[in-house]
């Protein structure tokens, strides 16, 4: 996509603020609507223009096969992990209460934690998706 | 007004699904499965899930377009004219369509605030969200505290799928795949 | 006027019904296994629009707690469906994976021309 300037122009020009909105659903999905699900996938959504327009290779420099796929894993991880957590300090999986001091700050906490997880890995396997659509062909 | 609304949109997505189902370009149906994708959206909002139309536009009409865009780009991009009558098929869908409207008739009138979803664990949540979490957004609280388990089984197919694509077509196939394998035979 | 009503009332289950049964006909009347794909995304919709429309409460708005509102619509279809709409768009992937994958094994993604490779073998 050498001669579309105008798009490759635009496409930086845009990146950084559909990066930021991905944060903004994922870390506001508390108080307004978002959360890890959505978040997730637009995050995604602006890598993957990035890869469309300067090609996947480029994209492939910034995120590195091993992140994407440690991302996978490594959001359930998060997700199971806050669960085993709880279980540690003596209450029901996945029930986040002794995780800070009062039944609040602990839910809410604990609920941070899971939409992280939950967004790293919706992100990492729809990034992951599209890349390897995208190479398929090149062998 | 909100009834208008919503019986415009939804009457659109009929059309576009009557178009999709008419159309063999197959690029034509994916953009048209797009445009059924944001319709949806629309409605979502309408019906006050804006979480649910949030994740509808970016995913529905986001990701999954693109996907289908991929896959055409890897295939063909012209549905080939189909061999058998659809007599049958439309038979089917009529019968299991009648049935279905029959047994919608048995459902709560929509919008009711009375029925019977409205009645157990809904009003828990709504009234309790606060006093436990913390947190306003109720779809958020249920969504990772008390359906936690429900979710953490969702990430996890999330997680299998994005392993079966990895498996499927990922790099470490390469050279095993069939076309490669016909390219090396000819040579 | 009963009439009027009793359509509006019943009109969002019959549309969905319609859309269910329109991606049902897709699915099973054609060959073409991307067009299948289509059709089994618009039944998948149909569903989550029958879902929504079982929580939408008459005057209710977003479950968002607000000062001063009290009637919300139920979050718990809103709470199914949302992850039922990334799980599908998952599956999907996977679905089109198996279609470049039957293509590059068949060089076709007709279902009748793979069927009529298969008998030939």
């Amino acid at each position: 996509m050498k001669e579309y300037l105008v798009l490759r122009v635009i496409t930086k020009l845009l990146l950084p603020f559909i990066l930021l909105f991905g944060l903004y659903v994922q870390f506001h999905g508390d108080f307004g609507p978002g959360g890890g699900f959505q978040a997730g996938v637009i995050f995604a959504a602006g890598f993957i223009l990035y890869a469309m327009v300067y090609g996947v290779k480029a994209a492939r420099k910034v995120l590195p096969i091993g992140i994407l796929r440690g991302g996978i894993a490594g959001g359930l991880l998060l997700y199971a992990l806050v669960g085993v957590a709880n279980l540690m300090l003596g209450e029901n999986y996945l029930n986040y209460t002794p995780l800070a001091e009062s039944m609040k700050e602990g839910q809410h906490l604990g609920i941070f934690l899971v939409e992280l997880g939950v967004g790293i890995t919706v992100a990492s396997v729809m990034m992951t998706v599209f890349f390897t659509f995208a190479t398929w062909r090149e062998d | 007004m909100e009834a208008w609304i919503d019986i415009i949109i939804l009457f659109f997505m009929a059309v576009t699904v009557f178009a999709i189902a008419r159309l063999r370009n197959l690029l034509a149906v994916v953009m048209l499965g797009g445009i059924y994708s944001l319709l949806a959206a629309s409605i979502f909002v309408v019906m006050d899930a804006v979480d649910v139309a949030f994740t509808e536009a970016s995913v529905g009409a986001g990701i999954s377009t693109i996907l289908f865009i991929g896959t055409l780009a890897l295939t063909t991009r012209i549905e080939k004219k189909p061999a058998h009558t659809p007599l049958l098929p439309l038979i089917v869908v009529c019968i299991t369509g009648a049935v279905l409207i029959f047994g919608t008739l048995d459902a709560a009138v929509y919008g009711d605030p009375q029925s019977p979803a409205m009645q157990d664990v809904a009003p828990y949540y709504l009234e309790n969200t606060k006093k436990h979490t913390g947190i306003p957004n109720v779809v958020t609280a249920v969504l990772a505290s008390y359906r936690g388990y429900d979710t953490l089984g969702e990430v996890t197919v999330i997680f299998t799928a994005g392993i079966g694509v990895i498996l499927l077509l990922g790099s470490w196939r390469r050279g095993i795949s069939a076309s490669t394998r016909r390219k090396e035979e000819e040579e | 006027m009963d009439s009027w009503e009793f359509i509006l009332g019943y009109y969002n289950y019959w549309i969905a019904v319609f859309l269910a049964m329109a991606g049902m006909y897709i699915v099973i009347a054609r060959g073409n296994l991307i067009k299948k794909l289509v059709g089994l995304n618009v039944f998948q919709s149909s569903v989550f629009i029958l879902y929504i429309s079982f929580g939408k409460v008459e005057g209710g708005t977003a479950p968002i707690l607000t000062a001063g509102v009290d009637t919300y619509s139920n979050p718990l279809p809103h709470v199914l469906i949302l992850t039922a709409i990334v799980v599908g768009v998952a599956t999907t992937a996977l679905g089109l994976a198996l279609v470049v994958r039957i293509r590059d094994e068949y060089d076709t993604i007709e279902e009748d021309d793979i069927h009529s490779q298969d008998e030939s073998m």
